[in-house]
């Protein structure tokens, strides 16, 4: 999408579609970039100007929230996203040794992507899972009890070449 | 669906679902619905049930109930049997079939899945039976156990929506927020503040629309309540909302809910639907006239929203700065209008306090602080999970008597409360009865009730940096004592963890969290000192001996610990050979083995793994 010079037409539908589900109001801006982020797993450029039309929302604004709130990339992220839980219940029971592990493993650090493109790596506050930290998730697929031995194992699920 | 046209209609329709659903008959209580539930298996366990029972024709016999969170995570995912309530932990797909023949069938019980107190060694049958649950007064969390909260019958079935058909029918707004003033309850999201008096103002405030709101954006790192009960029991909060709007006078209601949390947003987008096709939400609410509608907001992972002005800005699709308020969002909150902001667990209490009066809610607890609430236990700590108790219990009382103290034999240290708001409190405070007061007195706060246990092997100052490091990325820059004074802190805090500070740097942390307590312009920049005050208040010596020693006392500031191999106890195993990640570790087969301290980034891998205590953190 980010490199043709306008929008397809196919992604000014969507981008219009989702749009459409919250009324076309102001205030759910957020909503709105975040159902954009699950379509594209970023933010491109043009669906943040596109957006900023449809809502009538200058886009200082959008691009303001865009990188206020941890949720959102501008940038594209890896097949596969990988999120460490740094809660406080997961931090003492060692969950900065995961975090190590992990970019030890990808060789990439926090918010960055694989040069392969099948990882990103990001932290998280709370999952609210405390009972089963420390945590790691990716994608949508929730590891409890990680440990630094338990890392690759994990990864190796998603991953063919890891 | 037929509509709920009044408090007769709702009890005519109780009724109905009582006797159509509830029977005698014998009912397997499953967690399933709620993340940890999830993690820990419990799909495959409800689905091995219904199989199960299908297999020895017993479908029809005995009733599957898939609940959310029953609060005590340790052990998910849980079974309990009804009637007689004896509980399983732990269950698996595996245990399934000895289930059903030996204890539905024979009467027989699996010793194996019962819980064990790890206090006394006992192994308890039915939930009166656990530690963990005696001290409790589950009012608010305990209704989750009766409940799947996708089918709004089975809120129904249990009383629900008839504080809301009460209140319709029979009592005036003014009169609503007399009871909720009468019975003391405090905002449960961290500032403690009145909640009937926040509706009187809100209600007396000029401006049209008003709104309200559901703050449930749980930031606060190690506390999960608010998700345990959107997951769990996701009506009792919208019908705390519904009689809120009414009290206020509001049609317009909010819930904004983390991003984090997806399975909240799809029970309460579940629950929101049901709520309007019985005519609960909507038009006309009962035929009484009243119209109330709730939309729900996705926040977009910024801890900072927590706080009522910020949450606001992001809810107007702003970057969610927060703003002095001078003028109470009360009067001037979302877009400028009136605004009721309640944390999710007080909108969970609100029914409760209807359905059983004033009098009866403001029996619990102390003076001050009334009624009960949730907190986390987590970390440390035995049994882990959501534990619901009176206000004034003693900190004692939560950690040992329900928590089951702590795993491995370690030593307690400190528990923190209030997340990165709050402060830790050393042993010598642990008969603190917990209430607001209290925990301020000490230097902590209630905050939204996380309790995080910390042992021994906890470096009180690697916890202070790691809340100052917290707020630092979370801090929204707005101001400069924040911005500035938490980035400050931070270098002092990881100087000293480095080994690379003096005393007089302790001063300067000390002054700095002074200033930026007094200065910031929000509640994060004003309480972002606490953790870093309260460690050394009460832990002075530990700070110490990083700046004078050089020494964590923990073993855990990776710049003051080194890794070496005891030789006595060395096997040759080579299992931390395999595990170094940097081929620092050396020996022959059988032999001691080496650490080359140069190659050695302290990652503890072989610590970890080494099975005879050859490894030693010092």
């Amino acid at each position: 999408m980010e490199k043709q010079g306008e929008l397809e037409p196919k992604d000014v539908r969507l981008l219009n579609a989702i749009i459409k589900k919250y009324d076309g109001k102001k205030e759910f801006l957020i909503c709105i970039l975040q159902d954009i982020q699950n379509v594209f797993e970023y933010l491109p450029r043009k669906a943040l100007i596109h957006v900023s039309e449809k809502l009538d929302i200058p886009l200082i604004q959008v691009y303001g929230v865009a990188t206020f709130f941890k949720a959102f990339s501008l940038v594209p992220r890896g097949g596969h996203t990988c999120t460490v839980c740094l809660g406080t219940a997961c931090h003492v029971r060692g969950a900065e040794k995961v975090l190590d592990k992990v970019k030890r493993s990808l060789d990439i650090d926090v918010g960055e992507t694989t040069k392969d493109m099948q990882f990103s790596l990001k932290t998280v506050n709370c999952l609210g899972a405390c009972a089963l930290g420390p945590m790691m998730v990716v994608d949508d697929d929730y590891h409890g009890h990680m440990a630094q031995n338990k890392v690759d194992e994990v990864l190796k699920k998603y991953s063919s070449t890891f | 669906m037929k509509k709920v046209r009044n408090l007769q209609d709702l009890e005519t329709l109780r009724k109905s679902i009582l006797q159509e659903k509830y029977s005698e008959k014998p009912c397997i209580i499953i967690s399933e619905k709620s993340t940890c539930c999830y993690l820990s298996g419990s799909k495959e366990v409800v689905e091995g049930f219904k199989d199960g029972l299908k297999n020895f024709d017993l479908e029809n016999q005995i009733d599957i109930k898939s609940t959310g969170c029953l609060g005590f995570c340790e052990i998910e995912p849980i079974v309990i049997l009804e009637p007689k309530g004896i509980v399983y932990q732990k269950v698996k797909k595996e245990d399934i079939l000895e289930i059903i023949t030996e204890t539905i069938l024979n009467d027989i019980i699996i010793d194996r899945l019962l819980y064990v107190d790890p206090v006394k060694g006992k192994k308890c049958k039915t939930e009166e039976n656990m530690p963990f649950y005696k001290k409790q007064r589950r009012f608010v969390l305990g209704n989750n156990r009766f409940i799947d909260p996708l089918v709004i019958d089975d809120y129904i079935a249990i009383n629900g929506y008839k504080a809301l058909a009460t209140v319709l029918e029979k009592i005036n707004p003014e009169k609503v927020i007399n009871v909720i003033k009468q019975s003391g309850l405090r905002g449960r999201g961290g500032g403690g503040f009145p909640t009937g008096r926040k509706w009187e103002y809100a209600r007396k405030a000029e401006g049209d629309p008003k709104y309200v709101i559901c703050n449930a954006d749980e930031g606060d790192p190690g506390a999960y309540m608010d998700r345990s009960l959107l997951e769990g029991n996701p009506h009792s909060v919208i019908e705390g909302m519904i009689i809120g709007a009414y009290a206020i006078g509001s049609h317009e209601g909010y819930v904004y809910v983390r991003n984090e949390y997806p399975l909240a947003v799809k029970h309460l987008e579940n629950a929101i639907k049901q709520a309007e096709e019985y005519g609960f939400l909507g038009k006309n609410i009962m035929g009484s006239g009243f119209e109330f509608n709730i939309e729900i907001s996705r926040g977009g992972g910024a801890f900072v929203c927590g706080e009522s002005t910020a949450l606001m800005a992001s809810l107007e699709g702003k970057p969610g700065e927060p703003r002095a308020k001078y003028v109470h969002t009360v009067e001037k909150g979302l877009w400028n209008k009136p605004t009721n902001l309640n944390n999710v667990e007080t909108w969970a209490n609100v029914p409760l306090i209807i359905n059983r009066g004033a009098d009866w809610y403001s029996k619990i607890g102390t003076s001050s602080s009334k009624g009960t609430k949730i907190f986390s236990l987590v970390g440390k700590i035995n049994n882990t999970g959501l534990v619901e108790v009176p206000m004034g219990i003693k900190l004692r009382e939560i950690i040992y008597d329900i928590g089951g103290g702590i795993p491995d034999g370690k030593k307690f240290k400190a528990v923190q409360t209030g997340g990165p708001s709050g402060g830790c409190i050393p042993e010598s405070l642990i008969d603190l009865p917990v209430d607001y007061e209290k925990l301020s007195e000490a230097g902590s706060m209630m905050g939204s009730g996380g309790m995080i246990v910390m042992d021994e092997d906890t470096c009180m100052v690697d916890v202070a940096k790691y809340f100052v490091n917290f707020l630092r990325e979370e801090s929204c820059g707005k101001c400069v004592p924040c911005r500035e004074g938490l980035e400050r802190m931070g270098e002092i805090l990881t100087d000293i963890t480095e080994g690379k500070a003096t005393n007089q740097d302790l001063e300067l942390l000390e002054d700095l969290g002074g200033v930026i307590k007094d200065t910031a312009l929000c509640a994060l920049g004003g309480t972002a000192s606490n953790p870093v005050l309260s460690t050394i208040q009460y832990f002075k010596e530990e700070y110490k001996d990083h700046i004078e020693h050089k020494k964590c006392p923990a073993g855990v500031c990776k710049a003051l610990i080194t890794f070496t191999i005891d030789e006595n106890k060395c096997t040759g195993c080579g299992m931390c050979i395999k595990q170094c990640p940097q081929d620092a570790i050396s020996g022959e087969k059988k032999k001691p083995h080496k650490i080359d301290q140069d190659k050695c980034i302290k990652c503890g891998a072989c610590y970890g793994t080494c099975k005879f205590n050859a490894i030693k953190r010092k």
